[in-house]
């Protein structure tokens, strides 16, 4: 049995990367960095009192009282447990990762759900990039981009990109075949039917999708502690460190309130965003204009 | 394969109807077989692989008039929707050609193939196909708004399609929430206001309740009437398929086995595969006094005597006869037992013996109608044309058979 080394030419594959893209990797760097500072600027400059009552103001939109109730008492908790800036500091890793890898999923479902050739391309790599063992691709995150916020960012969205473009993809092709006939038939072009029906359509399969790419964001909070990104990773490394069971428990209890936050936050303003095209009906009796053979209101009373 | 941009000069397969209206949609030799290698064209959700299959749609020509509506008829499978769909190239035929008012549709370009599908050419969908998301009155509007007309023009003009169709004061809603009947009647309204003069109807009342259907085959009479389209209407209803359409072309795995009237296709099946369909039809509403008519046995003139005319009923074995002026038109009955009475006396006019026992239809009456007024005399019914002239007789016997098989008399 020869052995066979697929370990080396990797490792050296990462080692040729960071020499020869350097430029590209500090490009990653500065964007990332840029906009996780300005995130937690915004998070983190007003006093907490004032960005709990933003949270539960959006909270009581989206959901009313139960909901903003909840927020209210658990980022009271978040503060009162002192861990108010570390919360914020994974939040801002968190939307971050999760708005650019919204931003690279949508157009690659897009891509995927137009051509079965780009699909199969594209389904084994997110298979490998979603099944990776977190740690191993946190090693050259590392090497391309240091220790800090930026490399746990990089993982984050590597490792929760996958059910965004799935999703997409899912939703794009699974518009009613019909409906997308229809707007070729009526002479609409590809982009037209792009915009106007197809993605308008996959909407609630890529808010879905959204709502799944921001937990497995959330699920990297405490790996993305081990690259020195701080945050309530940081917290809950301290105490399995330190062996230190209160400390660990109370970084997980904030990580499960971020959790439970973004996610019901999300899958509401998803639901809002359909219930909002239904509006009331708009009511008037149907009328049977004189020379029509037919009555609407038989068809009403059949339904 | 050879194009043209010229009217051919055969007619393929025209039907017995061999008018000299202008060709509006002009087919030859169209085949399709999926996972061939086509030009061009638009999958259809199922993917288009696995060569060697029998074509969806095999060699198939045929003409449609100006404001003709034409139906295409078959079993689920037979290839109807495909054939549909090449007619506004949804569907990339593999081979054949297809002219629209005398233009190689194969030749248009992207642009232009587009207008057309927008101006010329529209289509109404099984499933309704509406976008859930826009109100009736956007679905209506959609292409207008694409071609660019401006918001008002175009809600205005979708509103007077949707009064059209009955929707008048809907233009709100969403699709959603109206009922099946009045979302085809918005898929309607979407092909009425756009102008478009060739309509394409993939089954599009076979997702509705009989009632509504029937409901929608009126209006769709009704918009015939007022602005004749030139309309190719899909479906698996022969019933359907008779009532509306002015010719139909019955399809089996992708050929034409008949092309012709409902009254033909009915009375003269081209093989079981039709003659299987036809006998589920409701024949007492589709076959017409006209087409089971028989020649009168015997008919007199005024100026005959009565003894010449029994002599002449004898001779057939009737129970009587219809008496003509001139023209034809029938002036009135002489039975059996009136002329014996004529002989008898010795009369030598006829004229003091008529009688009106006698009933007459138009030849285009539905059987149906026919049921109550037959045998009701000692002469078979009368049936007559346009002019009021006796063109043939329908007796009791000859209704029966016409209404239980197809076993009837040819045309008088
Ligand atoms: N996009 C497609 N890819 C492969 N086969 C198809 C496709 N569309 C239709 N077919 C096949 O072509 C045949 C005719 O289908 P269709 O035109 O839908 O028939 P109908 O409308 O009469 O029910 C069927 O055997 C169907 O499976
Ligand atoms: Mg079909």
């Amino acid at each position: 049995m020869p052995e066979i080394d697929i370990g080396t030419p990797v490792a050296n594959a990462v080692d040729w990367l960071t020499e020869n893209f350097e430029p590209l990797f500090d490009a990653i760097h500065a964007v990332m960095e840029f906009f996780t500072n300005v995130v937690l600027y915004l998070l983190t400059a007003p006093a907490p009192f004032v960005v709990i009552a933003v949270f539960t103001a959006l909270a009581f939109w989206a959901r009313k009282w139960g909901f903003a109730a909840f927020t209210l008492l658990a980022f009271l908790l978040v503060d009162a447990m002192g861990l108010w800036i570390a919360a914020m500091q994974s939040l801002a890793i968190v939307l971050v990762a999760t708005v650019l890898a919204v931003a690279v999923s949508i157009p690659v479902g897009v891509w995927a759900a137009r051509s079965d050739r780009a699909s199969s391309v594209v389904r084994p790599v997110l298979d490998f990039m979603q099944t990776l063992p977190v740690f191993v691709y946190l090693i050259p995150a590392v090497f391309f981009f240091g220790i800090g916020a930026v490399p746990a960012g990089v993982a984050t969205l590597v490792f929760a990109i996958a059910p965004g473009v799935r999703l997409t993809e899912l939703g794009i092709r699974t518009v009613d075949a019909e409906t997308v006939e229809a707007a070729h038939a009526f002479g609409a072009k590809p982009w037209q039917i792009l915009r106007e029906v197809q993605l308008p359509l996959a909407m609630p399969s890529i808010m879905a999708g959204v709502n799944q790419v921001l937990m497995l964001a959330l699920s990297m909070v405490v790996i993305a502690g081990m690259v020195g990104a701080g945050g309530l990773g940081a917290e809950v490394m301290r105490g399995i460190s330190n062996l230190d069971v209160g400390t660990g428990f109370q970084g997980g209890v904030a990580v499960v309130i971020l959790a439970i936050f973004l996610d019901r936050l999300t899958s509401a303003f998803a639901a809002k965003k359909r219930r909002r095209k239904r509006r009331a009906p708009a009511g008037p009796t149907a009328t049977t204009t004189p020379g029509t053979a037919a009555q609407p209101e038989r068809d009403l009373a059949a339904v | 394969m050879t194009t043209s941009l010229e009217l051919p000069a055969d007619p393929v397969a025209a039907g017995e109807t061999g008018v000299a209206a202008p060709v509006a949609i002009e087919v030859s030799h169209l085949t399709k077989v999926f996972g061939a290698p086509a030009r061009r064209g638009l999958g259809r959700g199922r993917s288009d692989t696995g060569g060697g299959k029998p074509p969806a749609v095999a060699d198939v020509s045929f003409t449609v008039a100006k404001g003709e509506f034409f139906v295409i008829m078959g079993l689920s499978g037979s290839g109807k929707s495909t054939l549909l769909r090449m007619l506004n190239k949804l569907v990339e035929p593999t081979s054949g050609t297809l002219t629209i008012d005398g233009r190689d549709v194969s030749r248009l370009r992207d642009g232009e193939l587009r207008e057309l599908r927008n101006k010329k050419i529209n289509m109404v969908f099984q499933h309704f196909a509406l976008f859930p998301h826009r109100t009736v009155r956007d679905n209506a509007a959609y292409a207008l708004r694409l071609r660019g007309v401006n918001q008002n023009e175009a809600a205005q003009r979708a509103d007077e399609a949707l009064k059209t169709v009955g929707l008048e004061g809907w233009g709100d809603s969403l699709p959603g929430e109206l009922s099946g009947g009045m979302r085809q009647r918005v898929g309607l309204a979407r092909a009425l206001a756009s102008g478009a003069d060739i309509l394409l109807m993939d089954e599009p009342f076979s997702a509705l309740d009989p009632l509504i259907r029937r409901d929608m085959q009126d209006l769709l009479l009704q918009l015939q009437r007022d602005h004749q389209r030139t309309v190719v209407f899909v479906t698996h209803d022969l019933n359907e398929a008779m009532r509306l359409g002015d010719r139909i072309m019955v399809m089996r795995n992708g050929k034409v086995v008949q092309l012709g009237t409902g009254a033909e296709i009915l009375s003269m099946p081209a093989d079981d595969y039709v003659a299987d369909f036809v006998s589920d039809v409701d024949r007492s509403r589709v076959l017409t006094a006209g087409t089971i008519m028989r020649q009168p046995l015997v008919t007199a003139r005024l100026d005959e005597r009565p003894e010449q005319v029994l002599d002449r009923i004898g001779a057939a074995e009737g129970l009587g006869a219809y008496v003509l002026d001139e023209d034809g038109r029938i002036l009135g009955v002489l039975s059996n037992d009136r002329l014996a009475d004529a002989v008898h006396q010795r009369s030598t006019s006829l004229a003091d013996h008529l009688t009106d026992q006698y009933a007459s239809v138009p030849d285009s009456a539905p059987l149906v109608d026919l049921c109550s007024l037959v045998g009701r005399h000692s002469v078979p019914l009368a049936v007559t044309d346009d002019a009021g002239r006796l063109v043939g007789v329908v007796p009791r016997a000859a209704l029966l058979a016409a209404i239980a098989n197809t076993e009837e008399a040819p045309r008088a």
